[in-house]
């Protein structure tokens, strides 16, 4: 059986960053599987620009960004095989893959690291009655056909959810000349960047609807149109608020996923808010030998967050494969108060880094708030916030020093002023 | 000159293609849709029933417990996903007990083996899911689940191995008596037969009214379903039905052949024989009625959901309506349920009545079996690489939540009848039909179609007519 130092399965910009950080911290023989044709994930579909702004200081498109990081894998001689899936990794880290070129194989790796993404939410996780026709599809999908493959999805569009993937593709849409006759989202805010909502959205005159949604789909063979409505603010259709619009598109941007079928499959811990695997500091998961980072572990915002995430775990994975130890003594960290997860939910304060970075999300939006970090009745630290909105990911940063000797869990929250 | 058109390609109109195959005569099936398996058939609870709730005597009750028993020998033969997995029926009041024991009865007097009523907890200690109001429970061990799907492409495939015709897109207009049969108008021109047996689900009535004095009325009776992901499949190992009511059977609580959970189905008449829409308050119903019996539903890992139209047949003393109704005209008309666990000994004493009417002798040359397409999933590392190595697109995969595969895809396209579309691969394959529902897959299996096809992306579509499904190219209104 072939033998690998590290395996990273997923060569998006998750894997990219933690092959090339696992390479450059010493390890020999890494290895990235990618389902897809090439590398670079989903960001060879985001043709758009907005992204490095903090891992380059200037904003790049998603190709160019992922272009940054693959041009760094041959010299650095990381072995790549593309169009191969995954379909198990065992308790011993024996990794079963199949593809056209080797057919179905079995490696063997001193170290995984998880870096599959996330996927979309369908049509049929909202339940969205109606009929099902034709014309139907999720943002990333049609994202997909216009930017990669040169096909249009339809000329008269709605999108339902107001995620950025909804956002770039209403005017992505746009400039192909489709028309985008609305943006309705369930909430009462976006789930989107702000920037987006301006760039995408109020610049190409499209009605954003908030409280708004999908309750009827119509059109036997290809769409017609939907009927949206208002909601209350337990998100239920109030009666007498439907409005038809006609259109032959309609696109899903109602939330991501993290895909973690394998990581189930190997009986990793799961975060049950996250989607993605339980970690600790060093992105390790509750097997050992198996590190997870980047959307698979939490859907980002930014990919720089992604990249600079991805670095810590290849480099954790790196100082496993080389016989790094890590500390006895693990406490819990969690979010509370209007703080729906942290990432890490662990920390091995023995062998945590001297300043941690932990990311969260918010449940709402807030203003004029502090985040603030518990240890029992002691406050680590305090960081004022202006906006907090649940699009956006936020952080912290714990000082290892500042963590009392006696912790045994240590608590993120948000404060009022 | 046809011997013998059978009107739809859904599971009976198949089996009936199928049982005919084996005889020396032209036979050809008719088919508005785009392909086998588009109606009913594709939409419905995917189960055998047993055959204990159909009244003694009546066509449902003989097809049914006929067809449950040719299941598993056709399973074999036709190679299609079927397990007896057995099914209760659930009894929530004490005062409801002697209804279960009439059922039960009912049963016996149906020919139905094996039969017999459990306690509440007896139930609960074969279905740990269940109510803690569930008091007692019908036991059936010969209910089984099925995959529709294959169960008619794999007649569909093998009618067609052995000589049928099958025309899609070819809608009946209408139908005439001539000297020596009849004259079908569609579409695509007209069809001279001999005999016709009408296999139409919820258009049945239009045709049969048209040369038949005894007129009928098909009410179609909505069904909407949802389907939950595989990580609930194991929520109940059998078919969980409630105490049936008026409108039938209820809705049942079941796994499926591929591993998800099925919840469903509502029973609504419409006036639509196309609305195959969903509603909010179908759904909602399903999902709350099936609560009843496994309460602490999963909802949030619906993957999809959907509706099927029964053909129901208006009149006293509702049954299927088999038979010659007029000279060379066979009915397999209002094929409700049981009409899925029926269809096998509906088509074969459609078949016989054909070959017995044109004294037709057997086929010396007779296929009697079929392969399905492989389930990678299923077979040992080894058998997957001989696989591989026969054909390296085996090695492919191309719907990552089913692990469906390049090889798998082209081999449902290249068989007669073939996939044409979207719907026609998922259904064949099960790509698309996973927790992504597509969102992956769908672009790299048009790719596949297009290149097999030998036709443009835009000219494609999710189930053939007009569903297309894209608009053009980019750059195009420039």
């Amino acid at each position: 059986m072939e033998r690998f130092d590290i395996i990273v399965i997923g060569g998006g910009p998750a894997g990219l960053a933690a092959a090339i950080a696992a390479k450059k911290r010493g390890t020999e023989r890494v290895l990235i599987l990618e389902r897809d044709r090439e590398l670079g994930g989903i960001l060879n579909q985001c043709i758009h620009s907005g992204f490095g702004l903090h891992t380059f200081g200037k904003e790049l498109t998603g190709p160019e960004y992922a272009a940054a990081f693959i041009e760094q894998i041959v010299p650095l001689g990381i072995q790549v095989r593309l169009n191969t899936m995954v379909l198990d990794i065992s308790q011993e880290l024996v990794v079963t893959c199949t593809s056209r070129a080797n057919g179905l194989e079995q490696l063997r790796a001193d170290a995984v690291v998880l870096a599959m993404g996330c996927r979309e939410r369908s049509r049929g996780a909202l339940n969205i009655p109606g009929f099902r026709c034709a014309g139907i599809y999720s943002a990333g999908a049609a994202q997909r056909l216009v930017n990669m493959e040169g096909l249009m999805p339809g000329r008269e569009a709605v999108i339902l959810g107001s995620g950025d993937i909804g956002l770039i593709m209403a005017r992505r849409m746009t400039m192909e000349g489709a028309k985008v006759k609305a943006v309705a989202e369930v909430l009462p805010y976006s789930g989107g960047l702000k920037r987006n909502i301006v760039q995408c959205l109020d610049d190409f005159d499209i009605p954003l609807k908030l409280s708004h949604t999908v309750v009827d789909i119509h059109g036997r063979e290809r769409l017609e149109g939907v009927t949206i409505a208002e909601v209350d603010a337990a998100r239920k259709p109030i009666p007498g608020t439907e409005e038809y619009i006609s259109c032959d598109t309609l696109l899903l941007s109602v939330g991501l996923l993290p895909e973690n079928e394998l990581t189930r499959a190997a009986g990793i811990e799961i975060d049950r808010v996250t989607g993605g695997p339980v970690v600790s500091d060093d992105f390790s998961t509750s097997l050992p030998g198996v590190f997870a980072c980047g959307n698979v572990l939490h859907v980002h915002d930014l990919v720089d967050f992604v990249s600079r995430e991805a670095e810590r775990a290849g480099e954790s994975a790196a100082e496993y494969v080389l016989g790094k130890q890590k500390g006895q003594r693990e406490i819990a960290l969690r979010g509370t108060g209007g703080v729906r997860y942290t990432v890490p939910q662990r920390i091995c304060v023995d062998s945590m880094p001297d300043s941690l970075t932990v990311r969260f999300r918010v449940a709402e939006p807030m203003r004029d708030r502090s985040i603030a970090v518990y240890c029992g009745k002691q406050r680590l630290l305090q960081k004022k916030k202006r906006v907090l909105a649940p699009g956006e990911m936020e952080f912290v940063i714990i000082k290892r020093d500042s963590i009392p000797a006696d912790a045994k869990e240590i608590v993120v929250c948000i404060e009022e002023d | 000159m046809y011997d013998v058109v059978i009107v739809g390609a859904g599971v009976v109109g198949c089996a009936a293609a199928r049982y005919l195959s084996r005889y020396q005569l032209r036979v050809c099936v008719l088919e508005k849709a785009e392909d086998v398996c588009c109606g009913t058939s594709k939409a419905n609870s995917a189960i055998v029933h047993a055959g204990f709730d159909a009244v003694p005597g009546s066509n449902k009750a003989k097809y049914n417990v006929r067809g449950n028993a040719m299941m598993e020998g056709l399973s074999r033969e036709l190679d299609f996903p079927f397990r007896r997995n057995g099914s209760l029926v659930l009894c929530f009041q004490q005062g409801d007990i002697p209804r279960l024991e009439a059922l039960c009865e009912n049963g016996a007097k149906n020919g139905v083996p094996g039969l017999q009523i459990l306690t509440g907890d007896e139930a609960r200690a074969l279905e740990p899911a269940l109510s803690d109001s569930v008091v007692a429970a019908l036991w059936a061990p010969s209910g089984g689940i099925v995959c529709p799907f294959n169960l008619t492409y794999a007649l569909a495939e093998n009618a067609a191995a052995n000589g049928v015709e099958f025309f899609f897109d070819t809608e009946v207009q209408s139908v005439s008596h001539t000297d020596s049969g009849f004259l079908l108008k569609t579409g695509k021109g007209s069809f001279e037969t001999r005999l016709v047996i009408n296999a139409a689900g919820v258009m049945s009535d239009l045709l049969h009214n048209q040369v038949c004095a005894e007129q009928v009325n098909i009410v179609p009776r909505r069904g909407q379903y949802c389907l939950f992901d595989k990580c609930d499949g194991n929520l109940v190992s059998r078919t969980i039905f409630q105490l049936p009511g008026k409108m039938g059977k209820g809705v049942l609580v079941t796994p499926t052949v591929h591993g998800n959970l099925l919840v469903g189905p509502t029973a609504e008449d419409i006036p639509e024989r196309d609305g195959t829409n969903t509603t909010a308050a179908g759904l909602e119903t399903a999902l709350s009625t099936a609560a009843l019996s496994v309460p602490n539903l999963p909802v949030r890992d619906v993957i999809t959901s959907f509706a099927g139209l029964r053909a129901h047949i208006v009149r006293e003393n509702v049954d299927f309506l088999v038979g010659e109704s007029v000279e060379g005209w066979f009915d397999l008309c209002g094929i409700e349920s049981p009409g899925l666990s029926a269809a096998p000994a509906l088509g074969q004493d459609a078949a016989d009545w054909a070959a017995g009417k044109l004294q037709a002798a057997e086929k010396a040359d007779f296929i009697p079996t079929r392969k399905g397409i492989v389930d990678l999933r299923a077979l040992s590392m080894e058998e997957r690489r001989e696989y591989i190595a026969q054909d390296a697109a085996y090695g492919n995969i191309i719907c990552r939540c089913e692990e469906i595969s390049e090889g798998e895809i082209v081999d449902a396209i290249r068989r007669v009848p073939g996939a044409k579309s979207l719907d026609g691969v998922k259904r064949r394959t099960r790509a698309g039909m996973g927790r992504c529902q597509g969102g992956f897959c769908a672009p790299r299996v048009m790719e596949i179609l297009s290149r097999e096809l030998g036709v443009s992306p835009t000219e494609l579509t999710k189930s053939g007519g007009a569903s297309r499904l894209l608009s053009g190219k980019t750059k195009e209104v420039f």
